[in-house]
């Protein structure tokens, strides 16, 4: 039994090619029971996010599945291979394993290290689960690659940082106000930048919003969005006593902001610190303003300097988590090329050999003097006794057609006889349930 | 080893073992391991009041005469007041800075001569303990005050610079180290003034004068008139900030000169040990 996996993602396809190869959600059990029916797929599971599109399966067959999981990506959205095989990559065995768990712990993202992949595969599992896709080889695949996930997650730091202007604005809010949640926010102007970061701070809970902009319904409408006030952008600036963040990026080619604005409303505002990011380009705020006593201002080079930095630090990170992946592909791949007949039988047959072995010594040494004959005797009879207890169990093993069952068997057989030549059945549950 | 020997080397130790807690918590961001350099401080706290309970004992009196006894009595208000704001502000990284000083003022106080006189009888009245507990509580504030405005400083430094290195990182906010900054300046005043005003009623009892220019009498008087100055900027003008974390730095050095320079260097009714030497 074998992992394969093919897919495209971000980093071979533009997005015109993702969005044509995109998995609707409601169409998802179909096509996983249409890969299930395929002659060399005996497991298989859909992954579809706008920066990946993926089929994973579990085959006996590694190279006829490929094959076949690369036509129904084709088939089924009506695309000629020509086109689409020059951005599709697949992977089998041990290389299948190391992509799918890279995957998992995101360090295969567009962002290393963000969070959402996971999520998403812990819904793709769990479509795969429901609709009985997967089974023994991908259950236990996948709850191996959450965990390696997890273990990613907290033995390295490589989500510990930053990495948009957004989250580097919030996270730099917070070495300035202890908490930002009783803090005013006001976006001056509506660049996309802006508005996104004011989004964030919104959600990471400031109590309120307030908008200007020279078009004066475009504010009343941005506020509206947010929840917050439109103030008149004429006479912002005497509003700004009351505003604790300010986000600005207004296409102005002059200073929308002056240092004699600012220092007049820190005095009113009792010098309490002001924390202003100017993403405009040129800028709106006048630079002297950082070197007011409390008042801390951060271009959209200073923001891009915090994430390129925390970027590079992920990259540092990545490389620990790359090692931990080796080591459990290592495990893993070995539990499956392990879950076969021949040398589990052979396993088995050594392990009870050398219980017959320890007992029969033992057997003859508390008998004392015996001779030849009688010792032969022994020593038939014992693995007489040991061949008519496996015989059946033997027979069994080899003969069970479905791939399921015998895979089951096997698994069952390995953890009853304690024969220890896969990964220990750790992580096993046979349930979704923490997606 | 005598036992009150012993009981200052396990102070000292539990000072040192909190310290390395919290600059253990410090590096590696475990706020986990601060709550250990919380319970080892609270050991010392309670072992150092054993100290000086048999001193007292010994001297049949407040046992704060000596420049080691000062500077040991220093270490026990400052820790005392830490914890007492570490239940308000829960910041380990002033753990880092108060621990650690607590434990420089013990090794300070362990290299000082330590004599034990019985005590003059000036200094046998209520007074006496009022009047040093006050004074140093008060000291033991400021030099709260004065770590929480070097690390405003530090923190404020890096925002501005646009610096991002390890210690942006362990530092706290600086609205916090603002506030704490306030707090501990509001809470060391009072006890300063009442540490002055008993100092004031003493002398008169002792000497029949309330006040005698003596050389601590004046300095004390000029880091009291800092303080206050202080105090009276951020409460009505509104400093805070980099001013106000500057200017309790200052009055920190006043403080300091007030309380080891003047008993050192000049003569006086509070140079360590003049009771007893008398």
């Amino acid at each position: 039994m074998n992992i394969v996996v093919v897919g495209l993602s971000h980093k071979t396809a533009p997005v015109e090619i993702r969005e044509r190869v995109a998995f609707e959600p409601d169409t998802i059990a179909g096509h996983l029971g249409a890969l299930c029916a395929l002659p060399a797929v005996s497991e298989a599971m859909i992954v579809s996010t706008c920066n990946r599109v993926e089929l994973y399966a579990a085959t006996p067959d590694p190279q006829r599945a490929r094959t076949e999981l690369q036509q129904y990506m084709a088939r089924s959205h009506g695309m000629s291979a020509d086109v689409l095989y020059d951005h599709l990559y697949s992977y089998i065995c041990q290389e299948a394993v190391r992509h799918v768990l890279r995957v998992t712990s995101s360090l295969d993202s567009m962002v290393v290290g963000e969070p959402q992949i996971l999520g998403q595969m812990k819904t793709a599992y769990g479509h795969a689960y429901e609709h009985k896709s997967a089974g023994l080889i991908l259950n236990r695949f996948m709850h191996k690659a959450f965990s390696v996930a997890k273990r990613v997650r907290t033995e390295t730091a490589i989500a510990n940082s930053a990495v948009s202007v957004s989250y580097a604005a919030v996270e730099l809010a917070r070495k300035i106000f202890d908490s930002i949640t009783d803090k005013t926010v006001m976006l001056v102007g509506a660049g996309e930048m802006c508005e996104l970061a004011a989004k964030h701070f919104v959600r990471c809970g400031v109590s309120k919003v307030l908008v200007t902009n020279r078009t004066y319904s475009r504010a009343e409408k941005l506020a509206e969005s947010f929840g917050g006030t439109a103030v008149n952008f004429a006479n912002f600036c005497e509003q700004l006593h009351r505003v604790d963040i300010l986000l600005s990026s207004t296409g102005s080619p002059d200073y929308v902001i002056g240092a004699a604005d600012l220092r007049a409303a820190s005095r009113m505002r009792r010098y309490q610190p002001m924390f202003l990011i100017d993403i405009a380009v040129p800028r709106d705020i006048d630079p002297a303003v950082n070197k007011l006593d409390s008042i801390y201002l951060y271009d959209v080079d200073d923001l891009q300097g915090i994430v390129q930095a925390n970027l590079k630090e992920r990259e540092k990170e990545a490389i620990k988590a790359e090692q931990i992946i080796a080591e459990e592909v290592e495990r893993f791949h070995e539990w499956l090329a392990n879950l076969s007949v021949r040398p589990t039988i052979v396993a088995l047959r050594k392990q009870l050999e050398a219980v017959r072995q320890k007992e029969l010594q033992k057997t003859l040494s508390n008998l004392g003097t015996l001779d030849d004959h009688q010792r032969k005797a022994l020593d038939v009879m014992s693995s007489a006794i040991v061949n008519k207890i496996l015989h059946h169990p033997t027979r069994l093993l080899k003969q069970i057609d479905c791939d399921e069952d015998k895979l089951r068997y096997l698994d069952a057989v390995q953890a009853l006889f304690d024969l220890s030549i896969g990964d220990p059945s750790e992580d096993i549950e046979n349930s979704p349930e923490d997606k | 080893m005598a036992p009150v020997t012993l009981l200052f080397a396990a102070t000292t130790s539990a000072y040192l073992v909190a310290s390395l807690f919290y600059l253990w918590a410090m590096i590696s961001k475990r706020e986990k391991t601060g709550r250990f350099g919380r319970w080892l401080l609270l050991l010392g706290v309670v072992l150092h009041a054993a100290v000086f309970a048999f001193r007292h004992s010994m001297v049949e009196g407040t046992p704060v005469t000596s420049l080691h006894e000062s500077l040991s009595f220093f270490a026990w208000c400052l820790v005392l007041l830490f914890l007492l704001l570490d239940l308000r502000f829960r910041l380990s990284v002033m753990g880092a800075f108060a621990a650690p000083l607590a434990l420089c003022l013990m090794i300070f106080s362990a290299l000082s001569p330590d004599v034990v006189v019985p005590l003059n009888p000036v200094l046998r009245t209520w007074l006496f303990p009022v009047h040093i507990s006050f004074a140093f509580l008060g000291n033991a504030a400021f030099a709260l005050a004065f770590g929480a405005g070097v690390m405003y400083l530090v923190q404020d430094r890096m925002l501005k610079n646009k610096r991002f290195n390890r210690v942006y990182r362990v530092l706290p906010s600086i609205d916090v180290l603002d506030r704490v900054n306030y707090t501990c300046l509001s809470v060391g005043f009072p006890f300063m003034t009442l540490g002055l005003i008993s100092g004031a009623v003493w002398a008169n009892m002792a000497w029949g004068s309330y006040w005698s220019w003596d050389p601590k009498e004046t300095w004390a008087l000029v880091t009291w008139f800092l303080y206050a100055g202080l105090l009276h900027g951020r409460l009505t003008a509104g400093w805070r900030g980099r001013r106000a974390a500057f200017f309790s730095i200052v009055a920190f050095m006043f403080l300091l000169f007030t309380f080891l320079g003047v008993s050192l260097f000049f003569d006086g009714y509070h140079t360590f040990e003049a009771f007893s030497m008398s």
